[in-house]
């Protein structure tokens, strides 16, 4: 793969081709874990892990797969590895485990892995696929991060406030710059104006 | 080879696979889980038994109360007895109060032999984020103000929030999760001055 075609593959995972922003795809966590820094990044790391473990199997087992029966093969691929990633958060993240919830397993009805299945781990190489489930699930992980980010300054007053749910340790505050906030960016609404803020303005910057 | 036998046995093969990579993950995690949940169990009971002396082991004094009882909630409600040298110390509930604002809250109510308040904790809740939730002991005093108080400080008339007539606070934006609890509580130092014999007698017999 030359160096212009990797940077490429990068843009459009992050930007052209993002997962959440351009192709709106696992909407349901991302509106619904997001009202802090630490849940988007614990969720999008999770959603990143499994969509490149999901990529490299659908990709090393492509050639024994019939065609009539791919989907449901991926199905139990994604279940396996949601569930795999979702004792390794008990084990080692159980706070953030607990913050998070139901949407760990629900990793598994996010279509952006099974659509990064069957549109590209089930035609390529496990390297390259590895490679595409990398940087998809980086762009979801970034917008996750960035909304998270927006919500929590905005609804709360603090910046990336309980990273000891990853880090352990005792509660950290994070930057708390406000006590409370404007309540409406952590209730359910804020997510969508949020979104739709992200997604204008990506626009907006395209335009030019 | 007819190409349903076919599927059926690539299906087979996959789900095997599957099955033993969750099965792995399953036995390396299981040790750490059950440790994780053990001790979130002891750090939630923190709050009630601070400044108890005690010898007994807490979480291993867990007994159910299945339903119907008198304790707040329609489930089984659970209680931790503490000890010090096989003389009972306190009882901690886990109770279940029903009317809050969004679904039941899980409170955890500490009462030690003499009718006394030890420490209240909100356990588990959906009330909304900014006003309700400030019941947590990490965002506010408020639960702190039951700290010592019994059925006869004040007289059970007196335990309601200031609104309804009654000694308790309530938060501002928000009486309806507080009131749920006050009750809660009140409910729950009623069942232990009716019960108080049952609730260690129960525990004396298990140990012998």
């Amino acid at each position: 793969m030359s160096a212009s075609n990797f940077v490429d593959r990068f843009r459009n995972g992050l930007w052209y081709e993002n997962p959440g922003l351009v192709q709106l795809l696992g909407l349901c966590p991302l509106l619904a874990v997001t009202s802090t820094f630490v849940n988007g990044l614990g969720l999008g790391i999770a959603t990143l892990a499994v969509l490149m473990a999901s990529n490299a199997l659908v990709s090393a087992t492509r050639r024994w797969i019939q065609p009539q029966i791919r989907i449901p093969i991926y199905v139990l691929i994604i279940a396996s590895l949601v569930t795999c990633i979702e004792l390794i958060f008990k084990a080692w993240f159980p706070a953030l485990d607990r913050s998070l919830g139901i949407f760990i397993p629900l990793i598994v009805t996010n279509c952006a892995i099974v659509a990064r299945a069957e549109v590209f781990a089930s035609k390529n190489p496990v390297a390259s696929s590895i490679l595409d489930g990398f940087v998809m699930g980086s762009g979801f992980a970034l917008l996750l991060m960035v909304i998270g980010l927006i919500r929590e300054l905005v609804g709360h007053g603090s910046i990336m406030s309980r990273m000891d749910m990853l880090f352990g340790g005792d509660a950290m505050r994070g930057i708390v710059l406000t006590d409370g906030g404007w309540l409406l960016a952590i209730l359910p609404p804020g997510a969508f104006f949020s979104l739709a803020l992200a997604i204008a303005l990506k626009n907006a910057i395209d335009k030019q | 080879m007819n190409s349903v036998v076919k599927s059926g046995i690539t299906l087979a093969v996959i789900a095997g696979l599957c099955t033993a990579l969750v099965a792995l993950t399953y036995t390396a995690t299981a040790a750490r889980i059950e440790a994780n949940e053990q001790a979130w169990l002891e750090r939630s009971l923190q709050p009630a038994l601070s400044g108890l002396f005690f010898d007994s082991g807490v979480t291993e004094s867990m007994m159910t109360i299945p339903p119907p009882h008198d304790l707040p909630g329609s489930e089984a409600a659970i209680v931790y007895r503490v000890y010090a040298e096989d003389t009972p110390v306190a009882a901690l509930f886990v109770v279940s109060a029903r009317d809050g604002y969004a679904g039941p809250i899980r409170v955890l109510v500490g009462i030690d032999v003499s009718g006394a308040v030890t420490g209240v904790h909100v356990l588990e809740h959906r009330e909304t984020p900014g006003l309700g939730d400030r019941v947590e002991s990490g965002k506010s005093d408020w639960v702190h103000q039951f700290d010592g108080r019994s059925l006869v400080d004040p007289e059970p008339a007196g335990w309601a929030i200031k609104r309804d007539g009654g000694q308790f606070d309530q938060l501002t934006g928000a009486s309806v999760t507080p009131r749920a609890i006050v009750k809660a509580i009140r409910d729950t130092l009623l069942y232990f001055e009716a019960h108080r014999e049952e609730v260690f007698v129960a525990l004396q017999e298990e140990v012998e």
